[in-house]
């Protein structure tokens, strides 16, 4: 197992044991940041190194499939949760929507194993972030007046995320490999520290979320493990069909059945202030982010290889 | 210079609505505000300023009895229901009155 995913489980176990371990916030904000931006500069290399061909389509095909995977969970929320409208609204956008930190750590599960990725794949993570929370909201507010739709729009795509993912993938792309090599210290060689890092953190936060997990019932606990693999199915299906390696079917996958838990809680507070914050919250950051970075990674990495008709 | 009696009123609410919130009390007509990180426990739960989705923001703003009462009013009107936030209002001596409305 890959050790970055220890420094989590030292987050957690820290957490739980109620140790006064806590990162600065300007800390773990760097940290983030220093994440975004060396998955976008990644992304940005590798195109400019090998522009690959018919990009467009592949791009329209994964943009279809984050409207769609909200379309799918808002029902199950809804009638196998009896959710209100805003909460399994909530929760489809964010179960619709991906995880950065989930994909980092598929990224480095990858590089353990030795398997390429094809180099679209930040340009894909960018397209999923946003529809999702698109579709989340318009479930929520059918049949109501439009309201802020413009101040919506400029959170998800001025939200800090997307800013640095697009950012450092045309900086990537412009600069190509040979102009980027002076910045390869800080973002490409350092990415394993600042993600062992960055999951410290996050094992705080996840602790910290133990509490609501007991309280928010079964349903919210099974959804968070169910969920993920038949999206994680339908995210390595769409890569074998529009030609990705395994190593990219593998990403796309785990961009499925990742939970978004910054972009989408922060648009849908505002966007549908009645749903429950803490209901999806804690769904994504509780229960599925443990589960994918633990169980389900090396799942969708089996899965993308039986596809592929390799051995497994 | 005037001295004179005026309001703070102090809200204490979620940072993700720090935008909108600060252009509501302009608004309102107040001539300013301050804003600062916070962190605590209530009714909502552990706010702690550390990770953006969960922090929290104190915002102070001094003015005059009828813009506060504007305050109060429109915002647990707008905010009470759905955000957790409170709001309490002081009475404090300010110098330089004719600054806030």
């Amino acid at each position: 197992m890959d050790p970055v995913i220890w420094f989590f489980a030292l987050g957690v176990f820290a957490g739980l044991a109620r140790s006064d371990l806590r990162m600065p916030p300007a800390i773990y904000d760097l940290l983030s940041m220093l994440l975004l931006l060396a998955i976008g500069l990644k992304g940005g290399v590798e195109l400019a190194r090998a522009p690959s061909a018919g990009i467009l389509p592949q791009a329209l095909a994964v943009i279809a499939m984050g409207f769609t995977l909200p379309l799918f969970l808002y029902p199950i929320a809804r009638k196998l949760g009896r959710f209100e409208r805003a909460d399994a609204a909530s929760l489809a956008a964010h179960y619709g929507s991906v995880s950065v930190a989930t994909f980092a750590v598929g990224i480095a599960f990858l590089a353990d194993k030795n398997v390429s990725h094809d180099s679209q794949l930040p340009l894909f993570l960018v397209l999923l972030e946003v529809p999702a929370i698109i579709v989340g909201v318009m479930l929520a507010r059918r049949n109501q007046a439009a309201g802020q739709w413009g101040r919506l729009l400029h959170e998800v795509f001025m939200g800090k995320s997307i800013v640095l993912l697009v950012g450092g993938l045309l900086i990537g792309w412009v600069a190509g490999p040979i102009g980027i090599q002076p910045l390869e210290p800080l973002f490409f060689d350092l990415f394993k520290g600042v993600l062992a890092l960055f999951l410290l953190e996050m094992g705080l936060i996840a602790a910290s979320q133990t509490k609501a997990v007991r309280e928010s019932g079964l349903f919210i606990i099974a959804f968070g493990v169910l969920v993920p693999v038949p999206l994680a199915l339908i995210g390595a299906l769409l890569g074998w069909a529009i030609g990705l390696s395994v190593g990219g079917t593998t990403l796309l996958a785990v961009l499925a059945g990742s939970a978004s838990y910054i972009a989408a809680p922060a648009a849908i507070r505002i966007a549908v202030p009645e749903a429950n914050p803490s209901l999806s919250l804690t769904a994504s950051l509780g229960v599925t982010f443990p589960f994918n970075i633990f169980i389900g990674i090396p799942i969708y990495y089996h899965i993308a290889t039986v596809i592929h008709g390799g051995v497994g | 210079m005037s001295n004179g009696n005026r309001k703070l009123v102090t809200i204490i609410t979620e940072a993700i609505i720090e935008t909108e919130l600060c252009a509501d009390i302009e608004e309102l007509g107040a001539s300013g505000y301050t804003v600062s990180n916070a962190r605590g426990s209530g009714s909502r739960g552990t706010r702690n300023a550390g990770w953006s989705a969960s922090s929290s923001i104190r915002i102070e703003v001094v003015c005059g009895e009828a813009i506060a009462a504007s305050i109060a009013r429109h915002v647990s009107d707008k905010y009470y229901d759905n955000y957790a936030m409170i709001l309490f209002e002081s009475d404090i001596k300010v110098i330089r009155a004719d600054k806030f409305a």
